[in-house]
């Protein structure tokens, strides 16, 4: 077996691009693991811990820039040779193969400055670089009179206030930073599910609860107008919700959107006063939902705006308000949910007493805190909601306990967990090991971007789970919830499907998932007492 | 194109994309048009190098 790291010298490629790389060379004939990274130092770290930092290899992997491309290998010598061999091969622009000669690609800008000569009518930058260098090509991007949506994450306050200061004074808008999902105009940005255009505009700081949002309010047969994502922190006081009051004018203007929905997280004080006075004076109806807050934020919203705590509450609301009757699924039905849950918890064993939310999105860990946590109960996490018990060790579960995967320590070098799922089914299977679980709730988020099949990513793990807890004499009950819409590519019948013939519970929406998840904690909770 | 961003949502928006190349496919697929930069860090990656350029420029 041997071991081997081929640096390119300043050659870059995004993180996505590489992961599919790394897939491709694993799956070759005597390979046995494959990565493909940029030399950052947090890559570095990664790959010493597998290894490469020992021995011969050291100097070679301490000299890689976070400029230079590196391949670490290990499998057979000729197969580990033959790669080496020809590395390039591997940097088509498709893993499939060759970008082929005289097409487009070969004739793409190296630099913002040289897309905009090519296309002067460009009017959105989309920009997902590392975020040391994001803020630098915002400022460009708004400088020639674009609009930016921004996806990376890591980018300061400071520079996201100069960012958003210089935009409001063109009139534009910045999506961002940490922006996972947009729509504008029937385009869907980044993390997008397919979904109808239709008359409901949403504003968000939250890139999963935009999606699920858009997701439900499709699946109703309804659709959206416009989703602008603001970033997380836009509505803290330090940003002052520049990005949020643009985007609600702009909604508010739109002859195309008929309601306005607000999706968020609690955040700075005088920001939310002023923006729920800026809802009161929509000339729209307007919904407001805060993820987490207990009750309606002061001032609560006045005039033709309503109040929904959670993302299912939000889109009844904005169905009702367009005139669409909402459906069933999205209403719950808490009779039948809690004898479902009890049936559950018969077949447990008295010593599976906990629930675990094991999250690609971020949005569904902190809603289920919020649902969990209105019952009284008790959770740990390693993104808790205010009141809520951090996690000693994130990789670590304790009682109950809601984790998010996208959190910046299982993403240090590697892609969010709704493209690459490693991280996320190691974590299903630590907990299906562990004889207090009783339940486990997922996520799975279909949409652009992500895995081309999330369902199928997990379903081993989720299987052999189960049946470690049935070979003790339990049961586990595996709870999910699907973002997306049967026009999405991986399909939400189909993804769907395959979770129940594995006996997985799974609910129209998160929300509805959480609260099931909440009968059977209280149940578990119950027995415990009479125990 | 400086367009204000109220005026952009009543039109079809136009893409530059600078990073995921993922993300200027997605909008291609579904009828978009779409630049995408075959980006690299400025200055070989050194930042204090490309503060310098951008001053200079």
């Amino acid at each position: 077996m041997a071991k081997r790291l081929i640096v390119r010298r300043n050659r870059y490629f995004d993180s996505v691009f590489l992961m599919q790389v790394a897939h491709q060379l694993a799956g070759q004939p005597g390979i046995r693991d494959a990565s493909a990274v940029m030399g950052t130092e947090a890559n570095r770290k990664v790959l010493a811990e597998l290894g490469y930092g020992a021995g011969a290899l050291a100097a070679e992997l301490s000299a890689a820039a976070p400029n230079d491309l590196v391949f670490a290998l290990e499998g057979d010598e000729a197969a580990v040779q033959a790669v080496a061999a020809d590395p390039d091969r591997w940097l088509s622009r498709s893993p499939q193969g060759a970008a082929p000669a005289g097409s487009a690609e070969e004739r793409e800008p190296r630099s913002l400055e040289e897309s905009l000569a090519m296309r002067p009518d460009a009017t959105v930058a989309v920009i997902s670089v590392p975020g040391q260098y994001a803020a630098r090509e915002a400022r460009a991007a708004i400088t020639r009179g674009l609009s930016v949506f921004l996806f990376s994450s890591n980018v300061s306050v400071e520079d996201e206030l100069a960012l958003k200061r210089q935009a409001r004074e063109k009139g534009l808008v910045v999506m961002g930073p940490d922006c996972g999902t947009a729509y504008l105009g029937g385009a869907g940005i980044g993390f997008a599910n397919a979904v109808r255009r239709g008359p409901i505009g949403i504003v968000g700081s939250t890139g999963t609860g935009i999606q699920e949002l858009a997701s439900l309010v499709h699946q109703a047969g309804s659709g959206i107008s416009h989703g602008i994502g603001t970033g997380s922190r836009d509505l803290s006081d330090a940003i002052g919700g520049i990005s949020t009051m643009t985007a609600i004018d702009a909604l508010d203007r739109d002859p195309g959107t008929k309601v306005v929905v607000l999706l968020s997280k609690p955040s700075g004080v005088e920001t939310t006063e002023r923006v729920m006075r800026r809802l009161a004076a929509c000339g729209k109806p307007a919904v407001v939902c805060v993820l987490g807050a207990r009750g309606a934020p002061a001032p609560a919203p006045g005039g033709r705006a309503r109040y929904a705590s959670t993302i299912d509450e939000a889109a009844v609301e904005a169905l009702e308000a367009v005139g669409v009757k909402p459906p069933k699924s999205l209403l719950g039905n808490t009779v039948s949910m809690r004898a479902i849950a009890a049936a559950e918890v018969a077949r447990m064993s008295p010593a599976q007493r906990y629930v675990r939310g094991v999250f690609a999105g971020g949005t569904f860990c902190y809603q289920t805190q919020a649902i969990l946590s209105e019952a009284g109960l008790h959770l740990y996490s390693n993104s808790p909601l205010p009141g809520m018990r951090e996690l000693d060790d994130p990789r670590v579960s304790h009682e109950h306990s809601m984790v998010d995967m996208g959190a910046e320590i299982f993403v240090e070098g590697r892609p969010h967990p709704m493209i690459d799922a490693t991280l996320r089914k190691g974590r299903v299977a630590a907990e299906g090991r562990d004889p207090a679980v009783a339940l486990l709730l997922l996520d799975f988020i279909l949409g652009a971007i992500s895995s081309s099949n999330p369902v199928g990513d997990l379903i081993d793990a989720i299987s052999e789970a189960k049946a470690g807890a049935q070979a003790r004499g339990g049961h586990l009950s595996v709870v999910a919830s699907v973002c997306g819409t049967s026009d999405d590519a991986q399909g939400l019948e189909d993804q769907s499907r395959v979770l129940r013939d594995a006996g997985v519970l799974v609910f129209p929406s998160n929300a509805q998932a959480a609260l099931f998840s909440r009968e059977v904690a209280l149940l578990l909770a119950g027995r415990k007492e009479k125990g | 194109m400086a367009m204000r961003f109220d005026e952009l949502i009543g039109a079809k928006p136009v893409f530059v994309n600078l990073g995921v190349r993922g993300f200027a496919e997605s909008l291609r697929s579904a009828g978009f048009e779409v630049v995408h930069v075959d980006w690299s860090p400025p200055a070989g990656g050194d930042l204090e190098m490309s503060a310098i350029l951008d001053e200079l420029m």
